[in-house]
């Protein structure tokens, strides 16, 4: 074991956190799940044959700071969270989701009603029910706040879910809207760097975009860059299938208030959460259908092709800057703003 | 997007670029042997990690960091300084990077754990407004940096900052560190790229000295890609011809004679000494001391600082950032480099700050072959 105590770094999404998977958690709970996508996938959900349907399952605990923000707020990120993860392993339909409430003695009423109201619309948007709930109160002091757990269920016909592993040489890298807007949002807001148009998070269920994407055409492998931003993403789908990704700078889309934030915050927006994109690699002609598709849609009105996958540099992910090259590594910790 | 934005977007044009390093090639051409050029400043490590500009960089030319980050020059004593002032019930006011840079036992963060006052400021002013906000405590202000951060902490000395407030100087001078590498027989630096935000305070025209002296071609460049390429071609351009000159890569911001009030300040105030710098040992004139005339607010004069000065710890010893700074290692030479030594768990300065190249090879990949 690398570490002797846990700390925030192994909450990140990062090596860290691979490391307390790799050395905790996997060897407790892995093992072989034959035909199954389990935990050992390391993917955004499980996948688990059920008669001649396939379930999918995943979770997911969610705290931020602040509880409310520009654009959203801890209950519809809890729910759209939820329901992206489903939707990034092809279940999109009929989902059902649970929720837990830990909540710290003397929060506030009114705020709690405004984030439960808050999951309540996010789930109607995604045309999902909450089918199941617990809620706890602590101690004051003991949570910070307020967290919520959800958990959802979709069913899928076998062999159509869609994995983050399978890239293959020749394929096209897309996303499906401007990056870095939720990290960037986020920051900015604690930070308190007040800009004239604040920026807004993006969180929002992705999952009208994703059925909308697998018509146009085949998805190999897909995945929402939450945590670690598209940069960690990126490094995942490449290590995972052992392949390049070569990246062009210049067609990330970047929302202008985005980019100039994060030049006076000194963080990377490749290197931040969004909450309400995904990340996609497809056959060249697809990839192409599928981000014609995607422009139709609300929400999808930024996507675009960001690069290829390639046979070289197999796991990594180089990054063309238009006036040089390096390799696009995954932050470490959580960025923080820079000091001076 | 407003108008000022756009000069700074035609800083990343990439027919510029592609234009910048035909002329680079051609140069290298020219000239016909290996090149190798240094910068001193952490800003030109970072841009030129960030947008990868090695990778096109011909592979006989290599571009290396000198002692540019403050952080990591500053010597373990001077550290051990500060922690003893913390120890003896003063309240210390540091930059934030600075905070977790180790000295010879522990940091001030570590100080801070066990109890001792120490207080995370973004300037000289914040140390000065807190000890106007607390008169009841002893503070002192741990003063790191070039130039750029020296003139500020001269301005609160001169503007009669309040009595129970002192600065303990560790400032560096960067010229004296220049010519020093310059003279280190090890070293074969054929140029330097000189930093752009430093010499907006003293001006160019303060390299003349170095480059009449040593022959070393010196450019002072911004931190824009595109700055830092012509910069490049500038240094190469004078190598190729044999004409070790001085020159100003960057005039939109820095001027010969730079700003002269801001310089009167600093002089008034800070005297060249000679003390150490972490991992290049004494630099003669490397270091700015308080002159007798602000003895009132010199931490050194007020309180009698007796450091304890601990065993270097032995993995310290094994940190390459004393090679890396005088221009003849890079950091993956160093054996602990991504592996004991990272920014999660540093060992040595360099991976500390963000400006450290440790810290920035680690960030953006570092390896130019891509
Ligand atoms: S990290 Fe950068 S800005 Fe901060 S002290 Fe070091 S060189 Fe200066
Ligand atoms: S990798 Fe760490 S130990 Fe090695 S030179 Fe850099 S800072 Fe020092």
């Amino acid at each position: 074991m690398t570490d002797e105590f846990v700390s925030t770094d192994h909450g990140t999404g990062t090596e860290p956190m691979r490391d307390l998977l790799a050395d905790v958690v996997l060897p407790r709970f892995g093992g072989d799940h034959g035909d199954a996508v389990g935990l050992d996938a390391l993917d955004d959900g499980a996948v688990l044959p059920a008669g001649d349907r396939s379930v999918v399952l995943t979770t997911d605990s969610h705290v931020v700071d602040p509880l409310e923000f520009p654009g959203g707020d801890i209950g519809r990120l809890a729910v759209a969270g939820t329901v992206n993860d489903l939707a990034m392993m092809g279940a999109t339909d009929d989902v059902a989701l649970t929720s837990a409430l830990i909540v710290e003695d003397g929060f506030p009423m009114d705020r709690l009603d405004r984030i439960v109201e808050s999951m309540g619309t996010t789930c109607e948007e995604a045309g999902c029910r909450i089918v199941a709930g617990d809620t706890k109160v602590m101690g004051g002091g003991d949570v910070d706040g307020l967290v919520v757990n959800t958990a959802g269920v979709g069913i899928i016909p076998p062999g159509t879910h869609v994995s983050d592993a399978a890239l293959e040489p020749g394929q096209k890298i897309g996303v499906s809207g401007t990056i870095g807007d939720h990290g960037i949002a986020l920051l900015a807001a604690r930070e308190d760097i007040g800009f004239e148009d604040p920026l807004e998070s993006d969180v929002a269920p992705v999952d009208h975009l994703v059925d909308a994407a697998r018509e146009a055409g085949s998805i190999a492998a897909m995945k929402d860059p939450t945590r670690g931003g598209l940069s960690t993403v990126l490094n995942e789908m490449a290590r995972k299938a052992s392949v390049g990704i070569e990246v062009d700078e210049r067609s990330i889309p970047v929302a202008d208030g985005v980019e100039g934030a994060s030049e006076v915050l000194g963080i990377d927006p490749f290197d931040v959460a969004n909450e309400g994109k995904f990340v996609f690699a497809a056959p060249p002609g697809d990839a192409e259908a599928i981000v014609a598709a995607l422009r139709e849609r609300p929400g999808g009105a930024d996507a675009t092709l960001i690069g290829d996958v390639h046979a070289e540099h197999p796991g990594e992910v180089v990054l063309d800057t238009g006036v040089g090259r390096r390799f696009m590594t995954e932050p470490i910790a959580e960025p923080l703003p820079r000091i001076c | 997007m407003t108008d000022e934005e756009e000069p700074i977007l035609r800083f990343r044009d990439d027919d510029q670029a592609r234009a910048l390093y035909d002329r680079i090639d051609a140069l290298m051409d020219a000239i016909g042997e290996p090149v190798s050029l240094m910068h001193v400043c952490g800003s030109h490590e970072e841009a030129i990690a960030k947008y990868g500009l090695r990778a096109n960089l011909p592979a006989d030319l290599s571009v290396r960091m000198g002692p540019g980050c403050p952080v990591c020059v500053t010597d373990m004593p001077e550290i051990d300084e500060g922690i003893a002032l913390a120890e003896a019930g003063v309240t210390v006011a540091t930059f934030g990077d600075m905070f977790r840079v180790p000295g010879t036992e522990g940091s001030l963060r570590d100080a801070k754990r066990e109890g001792a006052s120490v207080e995370v400021v973004y300037s000289a002013s914040d140390a000065v407004e807190y000890a106007r906000a607390n008169p009841e405590e002893s503070v002192v202000f741990f003063a790191t940096g070039f130039e750029t951060t020296a003139a500020p902490t001269a301005a609160v000395l001169a503007a009669d900052p309040p009595e129970n407030f002192s600065v303990l100087s560790v400032h560096k001078y960067v010229p004296p560190a220049m010519e020093a590498i310059a003279e280190l027989p090890e070293t074969n630096i054929d140029g330097f790229l000189a930093a752009g935000h430093a010499a907006a305070i003293t001006g160019y025209g303060l390299f003349e000295d170095l480059v009449e002296e040593h022959e070393i071609p010196t450019v002072v460049g911004g931190f824009e890609p595109l700055d830092v390429l012509r910069a490049i071609a500038d240094l190469l351009e004078m190598i190729a011809t044999d004409d070790p000159g001085l020159g100003n890569a960057y005039p939109r911001v820095v001027s010969e004679a730079g700003n002269v009030a801001a310089q009167e300040t600093m002089w008034s105030v800070f005297e060249q000494t000679t003390r150490a710098w972490r991992g290049l040992g004494e630099i003669p004139s490397g270091n700015l001391e308080i002159r007798p005339a602000y003895a009132a607010h010199d931490a050194r004069e007020q309180f009698d600082i007796d450091p304890d000065v601990g065993p270097v710890d032995p993995l310290a010893e094994q940190c390459l950032c004393g090679d890396i700074m005088a221009g003849t290692a890079d950091p993956d030479d160093c054996t602990l480099f991504g592996t004991v030594c990272t920014p999660r768990d540093p060992v040595g300065p360099c991976m500390v700050s963000d400006e450290g190249t440790c810290n920035i090879w680690n960030r953006y990949g570092g390896r130019p072959e891509v």
